[in-house]
């Protein structure tokens, strides 16, 4: 089962190898990893996505609030979220297949970053499963190259009536 | 504000942090510390001959104390040797705080001279680490690292100071208290939960309390002791446990586990309810997962959340200091609870199944004629040292014999490497002891495999004229490997004779300690009498049965109530 964490951290050198090394040390999965500052410059922010049954959950959690630079994990897939992923995708984009791409991106609400003779460059956002729809319709286009942000997630604020 | 270098205040560090003695081997990189040392002259500073040894001896001055102990290596190398002591700290959550030098910053990370990446290194075995880059912010490392070290579940921390930050200069401004946003270890219990773990309590019939490390760690063998005599339960212990209850007890069943009583293991398999007390399940404990305590309800007290739930599912989870989790359900207890007999009249039948159970297989061995069996010469040893004494131990045979035949009744008197498992801990920890209390007698009982892992201690030992025991139990082979071997692998013993060992007795000699040897049983209490009585450090070597095994054994990843028996 996927797990998406959200993690505050000292912003300290070696801060984020702990993370991993934890991860990696006790074999436990890193799906995807993002980390920047936040408002206040001495914390970071880190969203990450895990897998595993709800013991191996728990343990994630216990064991990063164990580390000394950790401040506050949340499993923020326990309740309602917003999360958004970014991709850069380099795509083929010669005569007949050009229109095709630029229809794609208007169905899908892409923006072109770059252009070339031969590519457009195109930028993709929004949760895993839209990033993962565009990346299969272009890949029989022709991907030439892709780069992709990791996902980050807030909790969504309680509406009420 | 005073200035001072960096070099001074981490003399001014340890001066306040109640420091009297560091273990430690100078280089290079930590030259200027040293001077510092030397310059100020109120600290006890121990010259090891390998820095893992300074590590060691660190770790046992803390585990016999309960204070932080201290050591120091130079960069490089000085500071990869000290990571087997570290990682042994680690695993058994004792407090140490390790000082290694390091090469200016301006050369870090150009591979310099004795330059490694300590901190990246020790990174997975300490509780948290630093690498200083600038002065200013030393006092509070050094505030934190002390208290990271001993709070919540102890651990050793580690500062790598480089050779320039050791001479800058800036205000030491030096925090009486600290308080770290991302760091705030839980040590008060939920009452809630205490109430809960109570109604477990009255509900069974076949209860066990399951003691571990966290109990001496904690001090809370009066507080435990309490307990288990409230509700007449029976005790085990962990090896790390040993000494949390007394051995010698009418209510404990001894050690369990892998090389535990037949008593402990049956009435840990059979028990309605563990109360978990400051341990972890480890692997050595629990045998096949699956098949261990199925019919048990569990308590489980840790100061560290991670422990819990982390092996076996837990039915009422406590975390916080163990002393007060024992408090305050002794309180529940008192006030709630049924009197004494009333407990005692409802466990009677368990207690007569248990006492069934330490009746058909106690733990023994065979004696032969003429051949020197190594349970032989550690009974001995109780009876000579009445018990009174703090043990070490090195890691295989020597250790679980240790284990089993002499009976700890105090917390802190047997130091030994449990969770890492180091060969070699056992003789630099010794010396760690007798400098903390240079009246105590102290033995390290070793294996001929293992005391020749930091034999070189000798000259640290005679240097500061520490009179510590060393007992050799000499089989000429790497005992518990060969067990296995033995057991496991059809006797093919690949790599675990040794055709030479040195003479043992000829070795002390050599470092101007003195060496006694026994060869047959006779000799034993003899040979112990003059080592035990001789002025200064001495080794005595017994040329034991070469295959003695250790027994009970449950085979590793067996059940177990799958023990085999003498």
């Amino acid at each position: 089962m996927k797990h998406t964490l959200s993690v505050l951290v000292e912003n300290e050198p070696g801060a984020l190898s702990r993370i991993t090394g934890l991860f990696s040390g006790r074999g436990f999965n890193i799906e995807s990893l993002c980390v920047a500052p936040t408002m206040d410059h001495t914390m970071s922010h880190l969203t990450l996505v895990t897998t595993g049954d709800e013991f191996i959950i728990e343990q994630i959690i216990k064991q990063l609030n164990r580390l000394i630079d950790v401040y506050k994990v949340v499993d923020i897939s326990e309740g309602e979220f917003v999360e958004r992923e970014m991709a850069l995708i380099k795509v083929r984009a010669e005569d007949e297949t050009r229109a095709e791409v630029l229809r794609m991106c208007d169905i899908f609400r892409c923006k072109v970053v770059d252009v070339s003779p031969k590519t457009y460059t195109i930028e993709v956002t929004g949760p895993e499963s839209k990033l993962k729809a565009v990346i299969e319709l272009l890949k029989p286009i022709g991907i030439k190259e892709i780069t992709r942000t990791g996902t980050i997630a807030m909790q969504r604020e309680k509406k009420s009536l | 504000m005073e200035k001072l270098p960096g070099k001074q205040m981490v003399v001014e560090a340890l001066k306040r942090e109640g420091v009297d003695v560091v273990f430690g081997f100078p280089g290079g990189a930590i030259i200027d510390v040293y001077d510092a040392m030397e310059k100020d002259g109120n600290i006890k500073h121990v010259l090891v001959r390998h820095e893992q040894g300074a590590a060691h001896a660190a770790d046992g001055y803390a585990r016999a104390t309960g204070k932080v102990g201290v050591c120091i290596a130079t960069s490089g190398p000085g500071a990869t040797n000290t990571v087997t002591g570290i990682a042994t700290a680690y695993m058994d959550s004792i407090p140490i705080v390790v000082f290694t030098g390091q090469v200016p910053t301006s050369l870090i990370g150009n591979d310099a001279f004795q330059e490694v990446d300590i901190v990246g290194i020790t990174r997975p075995c300490t509780k948290h680490n630093y690498l200083v880059k600038d002065v200013k912010k030393l006092p509070r490392i050094l505030k934190e690292a002390f208290y990271i070290a001993r709070s919540g579940r102890p651990g050793p921390v580690l500062i790598d100071l480089p050779k320039d930050v050791q001479n800058q200069v800036a205000e030491f401004d030096y925090p009486d208290k600290i308080k770290l946003r991302s760091y705030n270890p839980v040590v008060e219990p939920h009452t809630k939960q205490i109430e809960r773990a109570f109604k477990l309590i009255e509900k069974s019939k076949q209860p066990i309390i399951y003691v571990g490390g966290g109990v001496i760690i904690s001090n809370a063998h009066k507080e435990l002791r309490k307990l288990a005599e409230s509700i007449y339960a029976p005790v085990t212990m962990t090896l790390m446990g040993l000494g949390a209850f007394p051995g010698t007890h009418e209510q404990s069943l001894g050690m369990l586990g892998m090389h535990g009583t037949y008593c402990a293991n049956m009435t840990m398999a059979n028990t309605d309810l563990i109360i978990a007390v400051g341990a972890r399940f480890d692997d050595r404990v629990t045998g096949k997962i699956e098949a261990f305590a199925p019919n048990a309800k569990i308590i489980h007290i840790d100061i560290d959340p991670t422990s819990i739930q982390k092996n076996v599912k837990v039915d009422v989870p406590i975390v916080g200091d163990c002393k007060r989790a024992l408090k305050k359900l002794v309180k529940v207890i008192e006030e709630d609870g049924r009197p004494k007999e009333v407990w005692q009249e409802r466990f009677q039948p368990w207690w007569d199944q248990i006492r069934a159970w330490a009746k058909r297989h106690p733990l023994t061995y065979k004696k032969e004629p003429g051949v020197i069996k190594p349970q032989y010469v550690i009974e001995k040893l109780y009876e000579l040292t009445k018990g009174k004494a703090i043990i070490t131990t090195e890691v295989g045979q020597n250790q679980m014999w240790t284990a089993q035949f002499y009976k700890f009744d105090e917390p802190r008197t047997l130091l030994t490497s449990g969770g890492l498992g180091t060969m070699g801990y056992g003789f630099p920890a010794a010396i760690g002891a007798q400098m903390a209390f240079p009246d105590k007698l102290v033995v390290d009982v070793a294996g001929d495999g293992s005391i020749q892992m930091n034999i070189q201690e000798m000259a640290t030992a005679m240097e500061q004229r520490l009179p510590v025991k060393i007992v050799i139990l000499n089989n000429q082979f790497l005992g518990m490997v060969r067990q296995w071997q033995e057991l496991f692998y059809e006797k093919r013993y690949a790599a675990t004779e040794f055709t030479v060992t040195p003479d043992f007795v000829k070795l002390a000699e050599a470092y101007g300690a003195k060496g006694f040897r026994a060869t047959k049983p006779d000799e034993v209490e003899e040979t112990l009498k003059k080592g035990l009585e001789a002025d200064g450090l001495t080794i005595m070597e017994f040329a034991i049965a070469r295959e003695e095994g250790v027994f009970p054994m449950v085979p590793a990843g067996k059940a177990t109530t799958e023990m085999l028996l003498v």
